[in-house]
């Protein structure tokens, strides 16, 4: 669920633009040298991007007897980082805030930094930090992906209280904005990280080539997750 | 275990649809309205402190039907280059 029409006055939602501006110029350019240079990833970045299109199209119901839906940006986010997730979450934010008023215009800048570029720098990081450290490759899906999603809602909290902090103050307007934007992600955030290993295991089984060229995982560290599967 | 992984998101699935079922039929014992989504309540609780949003999309579904027709537009648009990426990945690792 994202920051809705008109829902962030002036300065924020210029403020957030403004940031997330940066973002999707670098994710550009990345994505230009890739296209270039690793022609073999486009078909990875399509499935990356379709991911994000079908995720957070699926409103979920939650245990706090309300609605939310996914982002589906962690995959895209473990193989490419934050800046390329950053475009591919956009394109979906202005398909949602056009044809659907779901999002909207304003508030573009403001929730493609929170499901774009901070749930998906999150992932990033830690699919990183995991891989490095050694461990087990799927449990660090997980929880990049799980994370993503659950980071964007937190951090779309953190932009509605700075921006209503209201009588309780930031802090005050925070937990009221999380406890009805992130407590209701976090089952859906627990599915999600699911189904992105899942999909991560079969591009493991079906192309592993795709993730050692572009260095995501070691051919050994491949080889024994085959074998694990086998 | 071959399907391993396959068996475990099912069973997750399988929790979390329980889950639902089991909340709302407390919620329905209620009489109350539930699942909405999450960003209207988010809406009411910032419209409850006096703001009024300054600007409305320029264009809205006009019914709940228009609605869901797009989300699954976008739900398919979304599968279907899954699906022929991965079918793509197969195919081509059979011949090779």
């Amino acid at each position: 669920m994202h920051i809705m029409e008109g829902f962030l006055p002036s300065p924020w939602w210029e403020i957030w633009f403004i940031i997330s501006l940066p973002f999707i110029i670098i994710g550009l350019y990345q994505l230009n040298k890739l296209v270039k240079e690793k022609r073999e990833a486009l078909p990875l970045l399509a499935v990356a991007g379709a991911f994000v299109f079908v995720l957070s199209s699926l409103k979920l119901p939650s245990f706090t007897g309300s609605c939310s839906h996914p982002t589906g940006t962690g995959l895209g986010a473990v193989f490419f980082g934050p800046c390329i997730a950053g475009v591919l979450g956009l394109i979906v934010l202005v398909f949602q805030a056009v044809f659907l008023a779901h999002g909207g215009i304003t508030t573009l800048g403001a929730n493609v930094f929170s499901m774009g570029i901070a749930g998906p720098a999150v992932a990033y990081v830690i699919y990183k930090a995991g891989t490095r450290a050694g461990a087990n490759t799927y449990a660090t899906v997980f929880v990049a992906a799980a994370l993503a999603d659950l980071i964007t809602y937190v951090v779309t909290s953190v932009q509605l209280a700075l921006a209503f902090p209201g009588t309780a103050g930031f802090l005050g307007a925070f937990s009221a904005f999380a406890a009805i934007f992130a407590v209701t992600q976090v089952p859906l955030a627990i599915i999600e990280g699911a189904i992105i290993t899942l999909v991560f295991k079969y591009i493991v089984d079906l192309k592993p080539e795709i993730l050692t060229r572009l260095n995501l995982l070691p051919e050994s560290t491949i080889q024994k997750l085959k074998e694990a599967s086998a | 275990m071959k399907y391993g992984m396959e068996f475990a998101v099912i069973a997750l699935i399988i929790v979390f649809a329980a889950i639902f079922l089991v909340q709302d039929a407390a919620i329905q014992a209620t009489g109350e309205e539930a699942w909405g989504g999450a960003d209207d309540e988010v809406a009411e609780l910032i419209e409850s402190s006096g703001y009024e949003p300054w600007i409305e999309p320029f264009w809205e579904p006009p019914s709940g039907e228009i609605e869901s027709l797009l989300f699954a537009l976008q739900a398919a648009i979304g599968a279907v280059v899954i699906g022929y990426i991965f079918g793509y990945w197969r195919a081509s690792g059979k011949t090779a």
